[in-house]
């Protein structure tokens, strides 16, 4: 809709939608932004204390990639968060807003823990694993699936539903962490049994093992009957009828499938890495993953982009905290969160460019 | 007990409220706001803030004026979670970006935002005898027990929110702008075309309705908890529940005023019976949230026409498109 340039002014600045937009102005935008990002991160963390910004961008590296063992860590990070975002794509791809990440990875870590706990001891290891693995994927599978089932049935509005079960999810692990710790010091110590083995060092499983789930999602995707019909019912749930898709058996497969990953994440959180749970055990990342998910425009490679880059700005940041001397480790949520923004409104800038007034009298005048 | 009981689930009930209300404005005008647990966060600090630079000025916390405490918190909320409100707005409004992954990112950035400068900045010496000052109740309740001590017995934020939620009513359902503002959550496009100026409408309602919300973090703060720190985080568990609270009434304010104290009741009963065992303590506590869900349930399976959300809730308007 142009405005009349007879009469009325034009505006200063207007806004349209852009057509398409090529692949290296999309890489363009997103590595200016980010490079801001981190300016204006620096520029906070300095106004809060006396150092400069340069020791600002040497902690953060030093942070995330100072050292082998850091170096690892990351890679952990990374992967698990990788894990978790692997298992919110299906269903974010047919908009189906899963906001429970967080509940599923705790089912599933729980109930790994609790296997370790009752048969600890009293079953060989080579028994015990499989058992845990089992009972990680099948309770985190239960608890996006009941959310499924009420949103294919009745349309029940699935954000809040799952955003629910997080916090029962909570809950559970506060119940039984009561019923196991007679002591009611709240803190469950880490349990001998059932530790899943190393391969090559301790870091490595979680990595070979997610990277494995991203490669078979990649092809899930993008080559299978199932991963057509994903991104249909994303696309339109009414195109999705007429060509004969039955939608809530979509919808209802698809959450157990990244129920069932999520849950795998809290089997290698309680197997492999922590040995225990507590109601943070998820570390958020259901949360963060959304955001891994959401900025790679839901494309498995890209994902471990994003996630690596998450997990790397979170990582350095504790670094800085230490060099810049906060004494809590908020810092880090508000540098994450500025980072989000930024990259955030780079969305409207792929879809969206703006048009000043004096370029456009030029283009009249053409 | 049942005193205490029923003082504490009206207490809790407020800090609902507030949210509640906030996040129904904001939902009328087709904005989806998941940033409102991050947004009562850094209004929690705002008036935080406020307060402890008041009670900085004077020579102890003993001194400091009723009037002026509560004025100057509400004052500190409504500008922090205005502020928040307004990045918010920007983004989705503007931008037209995503409003459930802006949401989140404010909610997490709320969150760091304010866990920082309440440990870092804000000086909670003097807190909790500023608290028992804004938290005085009405002057004819003084001393009085039973059922007036129930319904006039608390501070001044718990009538204001019932106003609040009241005029908020009166504002919807007998005012041309809350025709106009309905107009835009069912339909920017027809809005648009009716002569209503969808941004304008879109950009107060969102920066009215986070103020409000903050006024939620601020009372739990200063008045319930009377100026601890300590259960600070449950203030994001009540965002997430106030924005829950919205569909359970209805998107009906003077509805979410009963709705909220029920919810407070839920939340407290955990915390006020002393003879039970923890573990029944930790399962008392997951009961909100079961609520929550089951009235999901069936508000989602009645499915009638006037309780439905606003058409056009959680999408983007932009005038060129078709």
């Amino acid at each position: 809709m142009k405005k009349s340039t007879n009469n009325l002014k034009e505006p200063f600045v207007r806004i349209v939608k852009r057509d398409n937009i090529s692949i290296s102005k999309i890489v363009i935008i997103y590595a200016v932004a980010i490079v801001f990002g981190l300016l204006l991160c620096g520029v906070i963390c300095t106004l809060f204390s006396d150092k400069g910004i340069g020791e600002f961008f040497e902690s953060l590296f030093n942070g995330a990639i100072g050292s082998e063992r850091k170096i690892w860590l990351l890679l952990q990070d990374t992967s698990l968060l990788l894990g978790t975002s692997i298992a919110l794509l299906p269903a974010f791809k047919m908009k189906f807003w899963n906001l429970g990440g967080n509940g599923q990875i705790l089912v599933g870590c729980l109930s790994a823990i609790a296997c370790m706990f009752y048969l600890g001891g009293k079953v060989a290891d080579s028994v015990l694993i499989p058992i845990m693995l089992v009972a990680s994927v099948l309770s985190g599978a239960v608890w996006a699936v009941i959310p499924a089932i009420f949103r294919a049935k009745f349309n029940t509005n699935e954000s809040l539903f799952t955003l629910m079960m997080n916090y029962i999810a909570q809950g559970l692990v506060s119940f039984c962490i009561t019923i196991w710790v007679k002591t009611g010091s709240g803190v469950l110590p880490p349990i001998a049994y059932g530790n899943v083995p190393e391969i090559g060092n301790k870091y490595l499983l979680p990595i070979i093992l997610f990277t494995l789930i991203t490669v078979l999602m990649y092809i899930y995707l993008k080559y299978s009957k199932h991963g057509y019909e994903i991104s249909v019912v994303g696309e339109s749930i009414n195109t999705a009828k007429y060509v004969g898709i039955k939608v809530n058996k979509v919808i209802i497969r698809t959450m157990v499938l990244s129920g069932a990953i999520a849950g795998l994440v809290g089997f290698v959180l309680a197997g492999s890495i922590n040995h225990t749970v507590s109601t943070a055990s998820a570390n958020n990342m259901g949360f963060t993953g959304i955001m891994a998910t959401w900025l790679a425009a839901f494309n498995p490679i890209i994902i471990a982009l994003t996630s690596f880059f998450i997990s790397f700005i979170s990582k350095g940041m504790m670094d800085v905290r230490k060099t810049f001397m906060f004494t809590n480790d908020a810092i880090s949520n508000i540098v994450v969160g500025v980072i989000y923004f930024i990259v955030i409104v780079c969305s409207f800038f792929i879809s969206y460019k703006l048009v000043f007034r004096k370029k456009e009298k030029e283009d009249n005048q053409k | 007990m049942i005193i205490t009981f029923l003082m504490s689930a009206i207490a809790i009930g407020t800090v609902l409220l507030f949210g509640c209300v906030g996040e129904t404005i904001t939902e009328k005008a087709g904005h989806l706001n998941l940033g409102i647990p991050g947004i009562m966060c850094t209004g929690t600090v705002g008036g935080c803030l406020f307060v402890s630079l008041y009670l900085k000025g004077l020579q102890s916390p003993d001194s400091a004026s009723w009037l002026v405490l509560v004025l100057i918190s509400m004052l500190g909320a409504f500008l922090f979670a205005m502020l928040t409100g307004l990045i918010y707005a920007v983004m989705t409004i503007t931008f037209r970006c995503n409003q459930n992954i802006t949401g989140l990112a404010i909610t997490i950035f709320g969150n760091g935002l304010t866990q920082f400068l309440m440990h870092s900045y804000v000086d909670r010496s003097g807190f909790s005898t500023a608290g028992k000052i804004i938290a005085q109740c009405l002057p004819f309740a003084e001393g009085k027990d039973g059922i007036v001590k129930v319904l006039f017995g608390h501070g001044i934020y718990v009538y204001l929110a019932i106003a609040i939620a009241l005029i908020t009513t009166f504002i919807f359902n007998r005012t041309r702008v809350g025709l106009n503002l309905r107009a835009i959550g069912e339909s920017a496009a027809t809005a648009d075309a009716m002569g209503v100026n969808v941004t304008v409408y879109k950009y107060v309602a969102i920066l009215i309705g986070s103020g409000i919300a903050g006024f939620g973090g601020v009372f739990y703060i200063m008045d319930y908890v009377k100026g601890s720190w300590e259960t600070a985080f449950t203030i994001e568990a009540f965002g997430w529940l106030a924005i829950a609270l919205v569909i359970f009434t209805l998107w009906k304010p003077t509805v979410s005023i009963f709705g909220s104290y029920i919810f407070g009741a839920l939340y407290i009963a955990a915390f006020v019976f002393g003879n039970i065992t923890s573990s029944e303590r930790e399962i008392l506590k997951m009961l909100p949230y079961i609520i929550t869900i089951i009235v999901l349930i069936i508000t989602s399976i009645t499915n009638k026409k006037e309780n439905q959300p606003p058409a056009s809730l959680g999408l983007s308007y932009f005038r060129e498109d078709r």
